[in-house]
Order: C-alpha cells, then structure tokens, then sequence
C-alpha cells in the first residue's frame, strides 16, 4: 500500500498535460472534423500541433477515428471540415514529403527487397547510383544485409515490415506517419521493432505521427502521447511522457502510468455508453479529468496525478 | 503451316497488344468500364468466325482478313482477363504507391503491369487458344492456304490420313505453345509473386 502511494508520487511527474508551444508547428491539425457518407461521424474538433522532431502517439480504442486523422494527415483522406497544414502550407493530397506506413508491410511483391527500395527512390527522382547506395544504407540500418535479395514472400511478418520501414525512412519525409505498423506482429518481434524504432529515431529525430491501440506501445515510443476516445472521435488529452529513453515496457513507472491511462479511457467509454444525450467534446473532456486536465496554454502545468 | 503461324504471329501480336492496353484503360478509366466493358463482355459472346463475313466484306480476300479474325477472336478475352486482373490488385498496393510519390508513366509500368500480370499471362494463354481456333475456322472457310486449307484439301480428297495429320498437327502446336511457353512463363511469374509455393 505504502509502496504503491510511494510509486505513484513518483510517477506523478512524469505523464504530465502537454503544453502549448511557441513556434511554428511542423504539422497542425485545426478543427478537423470528418463524417463519413453513413453519417458516422468519425472526428470532431480535433486540434493537434506536432513539432519538428517529436514523436507523437494517438492512442485510442479501435473506432476512435486515429486512423482516420492519420490517413487525412497522409492526404489520403479528404476531411469534411478544419484545416490541416504542413509547415504552414495546407495538405491538398498525398506526397512525398509525408510517408505513411500502413498496418501491413504494402511491399511490391515482383521486386527484391533492394528493388523495392530502389524503385521508390528513382521515383523520387534519384539517379541509379545514388538510389542503390541509400538503399543499402537503409537495409544496413534495420539489419536485413543478409536479405538484400529476397523476395518479399520469403521474408517474415518482422522483416517485411522491417523493409516497410527502412523503404520509408529512405525517402527521408519531412514527417513519418505510421497506421499501427506493429499490430500483426507477435509479442516478441514487436518489442525488437520498438527498440529498433527508438533507436532509429534517437539518431535521426524524426518527425513521427504513429498510431496505435497498445497503451505500453504508445508509452514506450511516443514524446506524447495523444489519448482518443470514439463516437464521436476527440481528443481526450494531450499528455507529454516524461521518462528517459531508451524505454523499457517493462519499467515500474512505465506499468503505473498505463494503468493510469487504461483507467481514463475505461471512464470516457463509461461515459459515452451512456444513453443520450451525448455531451459535446469539449464539455467531456473537462469533466472527465477535473482539474489540471485538458490544454492549457502555457504556464506550468499541474502534475496529471492530482486528479486521480 | 508456316503461313498460318505467320498469320497468327501478327495477329496474336496486336491483339496481345491492344487487348492488354485497352484491359487497363476500361479497368482505370470509370466511365470506360459503364460504357465499353458491357460492349466488351456481350461481344466476346459471338463465336468469332462470325467476324469473317465482317472481315471479307471490309478487307477482302486477302490475309488482312484472316488477320482481323484472329485479333477479334483473341481481343476480347485478353482485354477481359487484363482488366480482371487490374481489378484484383491489392488497393493497398497502389495506396502505398500514391503515398510513396510513384506517378505517371512509372506507375503504369513499375506497379500497375507488374501486379496485374498474374491476370495478363492468364488473358494472353486464352487469347492464344482463342486466336488458333480463330486462325484455323478462318482458313477452313476460306481458301488462301494454311493448314486449314490443307484440311479442306483432304476432305475433298477423300483422304482420311491427311485430315487426321493435319488435325493431329492442329493440336500439336496448339499443346506446344500452350504447355511449353505459356506454362514456364505462367510459372515464373506465379512464383517470383509469391503465389505458388515455391518448390
């Protein structure tokens, strides 16, 4: 008991609302809202900046629209309201400053693990050579020498996805986006493609948009972490993740500040499960996590754990 | 014998050629899959030497008419099994293609070719038995050489042996063509894509 209270004292700083920040935002994501054409509406109001270098999680339950913010941060899906830009300049259609990195691998299946680099990088307008040695360099760097030749049915769920990314990385986007990259891998091969995921980003600082429904996932990879909740898809927090990387799942602070955001997603579905009426997103927000939730614009802000 | 394979080597060609083109084009262009792709299915129904009458009227006694039989017998069948096979490539593949900056000229060619060829091969070896049997009723109805004209000949002959040699000749080089060409080429590409098992 004493332990626990112990525990939770000294965790409480360290999952803590983010602030907001001055400067341009790499990504911003104003007021976006979208329906589908069966009238569900899959996002309202969500306001997301995303800084140069940040590593940012959407996490929430399958149906909260991340995937749907994600795909419209790709250009692949045209948002039926708000405004979503890029370095100032609004998102009109998929490009090759944005990657995305779908939930299955999408290699080419005819072309070599190389090829399928190589190919994507003569797209982008490089010469034969230049492309073949960025290819190398990339498969060096997620560690598939061995497979440079492969063919992409020979490899495994790991290595293909291992290539997936290697294949985006080498087109070296302004921004990385990633659809629950690791969701069909097992256990085990997950938590390889996370240490190699950080200390990939560790290196290069990326610019990384990743969503996924795994709780630990989110903590062990993301800057912040951005907590979804669905029907309709909002914003619950924007929590900044205070602890020293590389990260391991299995860290005792990294378990607590899991079970606290198990915890607050299990109350906002209590909450929208509700029969009518449905409050509106803002309104929710704030009652759910009572004070020293939700945005607030600068200042400091009072540690998360206050409310629990 | 070598006539008739001539005659099928052109027509087969600008078949293969068009009816691959022409597969893309109604699998990509909307309006084009409303408006030609019923035209496509309710032609490929009538039995192609019905082309013939068509063919002698337009070109006359000539190759030219033996020709087009041969590209209407085989058209059809390989653009339907091309568009098929366009139709079935994985939308994720080519979402990733748009996401990865492939366009234009080098999408076509490097993604789009490429994932529907497990359907081309598969058009173009029913093309090619299409276009023989197209190739050989031609030349039964109409005198201008070939094997066809030598199967007439027996007939006419009263000479059994030589209708049966030709017809035998008939579906040696059919087989041939079928199982020795289109069969490694249909197996290479089966495996290279991860389809078959790789033995």
């Amino acid at each position: 008991m004493l332990k626990r209270l112990r525990q939770r004292f000294s965790t409480r700083n360290m999952l803590v609302p983010s602030r907001a920040r001055a400067g341009l935002a790499k990504l911003a994501v104003r007021r976006v809202g979208h329906t589908f054409a069966n009238e569900v509406i899959a996002l309202r109001n969500v306001d997301i900046d995303v800084h140069s270098g940040e590593f940012v999680c959407l996490l929430g339950p399958s149906g909260c629209g991340k995937s749907t913010l994600l795909y419209a941060l790709a250009g692949l899906v045209k948002p039926s309201g708000g405004h979503i830009s890029l370095d100032g300049r609004d998102v009109k259609g998929p490009g090759p400053d944005r990657i995305l990195v779908f939930q299955s691998p999408a290699l080419f299946p005819w072309l070599t693990v190389r090829q399928n680099l190589v190919f994507v990088l003569r797209a982008k307008g490089l010469g034969r050579l230049e492309a073949g040695l960025r290819a190398r360099e990339f498969i060096h760097r997620v560690h598939l020498e061995p497979f440079e030749n492969a063919l992409p049915h020979q490899l495994s769920g790991g290595m293909s996805m291992r290539v997936a990314l290697a294949r985006a990385l080498a087109m070296d986007p302004s921004v990385l986006l990633m659809d629950e990259p690791f969701g069909a891998l097992d256990a085990q091969t997950r938590s390889h493609m996370h240490e190699l995921l950080q200390s990939i980003w560790m290196r290069e600082r990326k610019t990384v948009v990743f969503v996924t429904h795994d709780i630990r996932e989110a903590l062990v990879l993301g800057d912040r972490v951005v907590v979804m909740a669905g029907r309709p898809g909002r914003v619950l927090q924007d929590l900044e993740v205070r602890l020293p990387r590389p990260r391991d799942p299995d860290d005792e602070a990294l378990v607590e500040l899991s079970r606290r955001i198990r915890a607050m997603l299990a109350r906002a579905e209590r909450v929208s499960d509700t029969p009518p009426p449905i409050p509106a997103s803002r309104e929710t927000a704030h009652e759910e996590a009572a004070p020293g939730a939700g945005r607030i614009p600068g200042g400091t802000p009072p540690p998360m754990g206050a409310d629990l | 014998m070598l006539r008739s394979l001539s005659r099928l080597a052109q027509g087969y060609l600008i078949s293969a050629t068009l009816g691959v083109a022409l597969g893309i084009a109604i699998a990509r262009v909307r309006w084009l899959q409303t408006t030609v792709k019923p035209l496509v299915l309710g032609l490929q129904a009538l039995p192609s030497i019905c082309w013939l009458p068509l063919a002698l009227l337009w070109f006359g006694l000539s190759d030219m008419a033996i020709v087009f039989v041969v590209v209407m017998g085989s058209l059809l069948s390989i653009s339907i099994s091309t568009e098929d096979g366009v139709a079935s490539i994985d939308p994720l593949l080519l979402r990733a293609s748009g996401v990865l900056g492939v366009r234009g000229l080098r999408f076509y060619a490097g993604v789009l070719v490429p994932a529907a060829l497990p359907g081309i091969v598969t058009g173009l070896k029913l093309g090619w038995s299409f276009a023989w049997r197209a190739l050989m009723a031609g030349e039964l109805l109409f005198v201008a050489g070939g094997l066809g004209q030598l199967l007439q000949q027996g007939r006419e002959l009263l000479d059994v042996a030589q209708v049966m040699a030709v017809m035998l000749a008939i579906v040696a080089v059919g087989s041939i063509v079928d199982q020795v060409l289109f069969r490694l080429f249909e197996v290479r590409v089966r495996r290279r894509w991860g389809l078959a098992e790789a033995v």
